[in-house]
C-alpha cells in the first residue's frame, strides 16, 4: 500500500501548507503574514507543555470531556450487522464537538494579544463555541451567520445573544455558510491587528486545516483508546459527517495509519445529486480553489460557486476540507452522502431507539450507518460521531415531519 | 512589448504620475464596460483594471460586491468579457488588467486561460487570492505570454517579504494603502510615505498606490507619493448611481476626468 507512508499521522499538510495537490494558501496578501503568524505562534504552542496542560485543564474542567463512546444496544439488534458505537459529541458543553476547536483557538488567541473574537458559523454550533469560550475569557465577540441560518438555527442565535457575542446575519449570496465565511475574512483583514478569526472547520488557508484537525483529534484519540479498552480491538469502520470535515477528520485522524480500520465520510445529498440541490462535493464537484484552499467545490463550468442545498445548515457548504480531498483521492477514505430524507429518518430512529436527538447533520452519519451495518457480520465494530445534539433542529424536523401540537 | 510597461516607461521620460482605474467588467453590462473603456483612454487613464464578476468575491467591499453581482446578472462570464477587451482594442490601445480571482483562472486552467486573455489583447493580470508561494508555473506561463503578473505588497507585509514578492512581479507594484476589504476612505494612511519608501528600497518597478482613494484631493496626495494612484470604489459608486441612464458613459467619464487631472497636476 504505497500511499500509506504518505498519508501517515503529522506528515501532512507539508510545510507549505498542502495535502498532496490539495491545501495550500490562497489568500489576498494582506492576510499572507497574518497567516505566517499564526503558524508560527502554533508550533510554539504545540510544542508548549503549558499550553497543552491548560487546554487538557478546560477540555476536562469546562468542557467535561472525555465523552462517552457508547454502544447503541437497541439500534445494533434492530439492524441486525455489526455492534455500533457513538461517540457522544452531543454530551460535550454546549453540545457539539465545535468546543474543542473553538476552546484550543482562544487560548492560541490569548497568546498572540489578540483581544477580539470573530468567526462565521453554519448551524450555529461553531457561533455558539465560539460565544462561550469569549464569555469565558471575556473577550469581545462577533459572529457572522447567513440569514437563512439565522432563521433555521434559531435557538443558537439566542444562545449566542446571552453569552454576550454579537450576531451578525449575513444577506448576500444564498444567505448560508459560504456568505458568513467571505464576511468573517472581511473583518478579520480589516481588524487583524487585535482580532482573531476562529475558523470553525477544517477547511481554509493554512494553517486553519491543520490547526482545526488538531484540536478536533481528541476525539479520535478518545474513541482509540475507548474502543481499545471495551473491546480489546480496533474498530471496522469510523463513520462521520462532512461539510467541511472538522468532526470527521478529528475522528479519524488517529487511525489513518490503522489499514484495517474503514473511513466512511457522509455528505449532504439535499434533494438528490442535481445541479444546486445538494452539498455533495464528491458526487458533483471538480477540483477549484474557495476561500484560501484548493480542493473539491460545486461550480459552474466558468468557476463560479454554485447555490448548495442541504436540511443541515453545517453540511450546507460548496467546499469540502482539502485534507479530505486528499484522503478521498490517495484511497483512505470514502465518501458516500444522505438526502434531506434520509437523515430525518435517522434523525428520528436514533431518537426512538436510543433516546438521542442527534444534530441534523450528524444525522447524516446515522444515517449512513444504518445502511452499512446490516450488510456487516455481528463481530464488526463501527462507530459513528454524533457530532452534536439536535435541540436545535427540533422546530425544523417537527414542522417537516408534521408533528402537532398537543390540543 | 506590452502595453503596461510601455506605458510606465513613458510616464516616467514625461515625467508623469500614472492614474489606473478600476470597474467592474460587466456593470450594468459588456457594452457600457467599452464605451466606457474608450471614454477613459480620452480622459487620460492611464491603466484599465477590469475586475471579472466572481460569486465570493471576499477582498471587495460592498460597492465593488455589488459592482460583481450587477456584472453576474448582466451574463459577463470570461469568455465573453474577453470578447469585449477584443472589442476595445479595436479602437484603443489603453493597457489593460483583469483584477480577478483564481478560481475563474482554475476552473479553465492556466494555460488555456493566459492564452485567451493574451490573445484578446490583456496586457496583465492582478489575481487577488494568488500569492507568489502558490504561483510558480503561473509566471512562467505569463512571462511566455508577454503579460504581467502584478502583485499585491500590504501594510501587513513584513519587510523581507516585500523583497520576495517585488522580485517575483512584473508591470507594476500594487501597494494597498491600508489593510482591509476594497472602499472609500475618509482619509489617505498616515503612514503612506515611510511604507513607499520602504518598497522603493526594493524595487524598481513603478508602484501603485490603492485602496480608499476616493476624491482628486487624496489623488494628488497620493500621486505625490507613488508612480500611480489606482481609483476603484469611487468611480463604481458612480456607475451604480447612474444605472442604466444614457449619460452614464458622460457623466462617469467626467468625475475620472477630475482625478485624471488632479494626477496629472502633481
Amino acid at each position: 500500500m504505497g500511499y500509506m507512508s504518505s498519508v501517515a499521522s503529522e506528515s501532512l499538510p507539508d510545510a507549505t501548507g498542502h495535502f498532496g495537490p490539495f491545501g495550500g494558501r490562497y489568500v489576498p496578501e494582506t492576510l499572507m503574514h497574518p497567516l505566517q503568524e499564526l503558524e508560527q505562534e502554533y508550533f510554539r504552542a504545540q510544542a508548549d507543555p503549558a499550553f497543552q496542560k491548560e487546554l487538557s485543564y478546560y477540555l476536562r474542567e469546562f468542557c467535561g470531556r472525555p465523552t462517552p463512546l457508547y454502544l447503541a444496544e437497541r439500534l445494533t439488534r434492530e439492524l441486525g450487522g455489526a455492534k455500533i458505537y457513538l461517540k457522544r459529541e452531543d454530551l460535550v458543553h454546549t453540545g457539539a464537538h465545535k468546543i474543542n476547536n473553538a476552546l484550543g483557538q482562544i487560548l492560541l488567541a490569548r497568546r498572540m494579544g489578540k483581544t477580539r473574537i470573530i468567526a462565521e458559523t453554519g448551524a450555529g454550533q461553531h457561533g455558539v463555541a465560539t460565544a462561550t469560550v469569549s464569555a469565558m475569557f471575556g473577550m469581545k465577540c462577533v459572529i457572522y451567520m447567513g440569514a437563512v441560518d439565522c432563521e433555521r438555527q434559531i435557538l443558537n442565535v439566542y444562545r449566542m445573544k446571552m453569552l454576550g457575542a454579537e450576531v451578525v446575519p449575513v444577506h448576500a449570496g444564498q444567505k448560508t455558510l459560504k456568505e458568513a465565511v467571505n464576511e468573517a475574512m472581511r473583518d478579520w483583514v480589516t481588524n487583524l491587528r487585535h482580532t482573531h478569526y476562529i475558523l470553525g472547520t477544517a477547511y481554509g488557508a493554512h494553517p486553519y486545516p491543520l490547526i482545526v484537525r488538531n484540536f478536533q483529534r481528541v476525539m479520535g484519540d478518545e474513541a482509540r483508546a475507548q474502543i481499545l479498552k471495551k473491546e480489546g480491538r480496533l474498530p471496522d469502520m469510523l463513520i462521520a459527517c462532512v461539510g467541511g470535515g472538522s468532526n470527521a477528520i478529528g475522528l479519524f485522524y488517529p487511525f489513518l495509519e490503522d489499514a484495517s480500520v474503514k473511513l466512511v465520510g457522509v455528505e449532504a445529498g439535499g434533494l438528490g445529486i442535481r445541479p444546486e440541490q445538494h452539498a455533495a462535493r464528491f458526487q458533483g464537484g471538480s477540483l477549484g480553489v474557495l476561500q484560501g484552499t484548493r480542493s473539491y467545490i460545486l461550480q459552474d463550468e466558468f468557476g463560479q460557486i454554485q447555490s448548495t442545498h442541504s436540511v443541515s445548515a453545517g453540511l450546507d457548504y460548496a467546499a469540502v476540507g482539502p485534507e479530505h480531498a486528499w484522503l478521498r483521492d490517495a484511497r483512505r477514505a470514502e465518501y458516500s452522502y444522505a438526502t434531506d430524507d434520509k437523515a430525518l429518518e435517522a434523525f428520528i430512529k436514533l431518537a426512538r431507539m436510543e433516546g438521542i436527538i442527534p444534530a441534523l447533520e450528524s444525522a447524516h452519519a446515522v444515517a449512513e450507518c444504518l445502511v452499512r451495518a446490516p450488510k456487516m457480520s455481528k463481530d464488526a465494530l463501527i462507530i459513528v460521531n454524533i457530532s452534536g445534539r439536535g435541540d436545535k433542529d427540533v422546530s425544523q424536523v417537527a414542522d417537516k415531519i408534521g408533528l402537532q401540537m398537543p390540543q | 512589448m506590452n502595453r503596461i510597461v510601455d506605458q510606465f516607461a513613458r510616464l516616467k521620460r514625461a515625467g508623469q504620475k500614472g492614474f489606473v482605474v478600476y470597474i467592474g467588467a460587466g456593470d450594468p453590462d459588456l457594452e457600457t464596460t467599452r464605451q466606457l473603456a474608450l471614454a477613459f483612454d480620452r480622459a487620460g487613464v492611464d491603466v484599465l483594471e477590469l475586475g471579472v464578476p466572481f460569486s465570493d468575491p471576499l477582498a471587495d467591499g460592498l460597492v465593488n460586491q455589488l459592482a460583481a453581482q450587477r456584472g453576474l446578472e448582466s451574463g459577463t462570464t470570461p469568455p465573453k468579457l474577453l470578447e469585449t477587451v477584443a472589442a476595445i482594442r479595436r479602437d484603443s490601445q489603453i493597457p489593460i488588467v483583469l483584477y480577478i480571482y483564481f478560481n475563474l483562472i482554475h476552473r479553465v486552467g492556466l494555460e488555456s486561460f493566459i492564452a485567451a486573455a493574451a490573445a484578446a489583447g490583456v496586457d496583465g493580470l492582478l489575481v487577488l487570492d494568488l500569492p507568489p508561494e502558490e504561483s510558480e508555473r503561473y509566471e512562467a506561463l505569463m512571462s511566455a505570454a508577454g503579460l504581467c503578473h502584478i502583485y499585491l505588497v500590504a501594510p501587513t507585509t513584513p519587510d523581507d517579504r516585500m523583497a520576495l514578492i517585488v522580485r517575483r512581479g512584473s508591470g507594476f507594484i500594487y501597494y494597498i494603502s491600508r489593510a482591509g476589504v476594497t472602499g472609500m476612505q475618509a482619509s489617505v494612511a498616515g503612514n503612506l510615505a515611510s511604507q513607499i519608501a520602504k518598497l522603493r528600497a526594493h524595487t524598481g518597478l513603478p508602484i501603485a498606490v490603492g485602496f480608499g482613494v476616493s476624491n482628486p484631493e487624496q489623488a494628488k496626495t497620493v500621486a505625490s507619493h507613488g508612480d500611480a494612484v489606482v481609483v476603484g470604489s469611487a468611480i463604481v459608486n458612480q456607475i451604480a448611481e447612474h444605472g442604466r441612464s444614457p449619460t452614464l458613459v458622460a457623466q462617469v467619464s467626467a468625475f475620472v476626468k477630475a482625478l485624471a487631472d488632479a494626477v496629472k497636476s502633481v
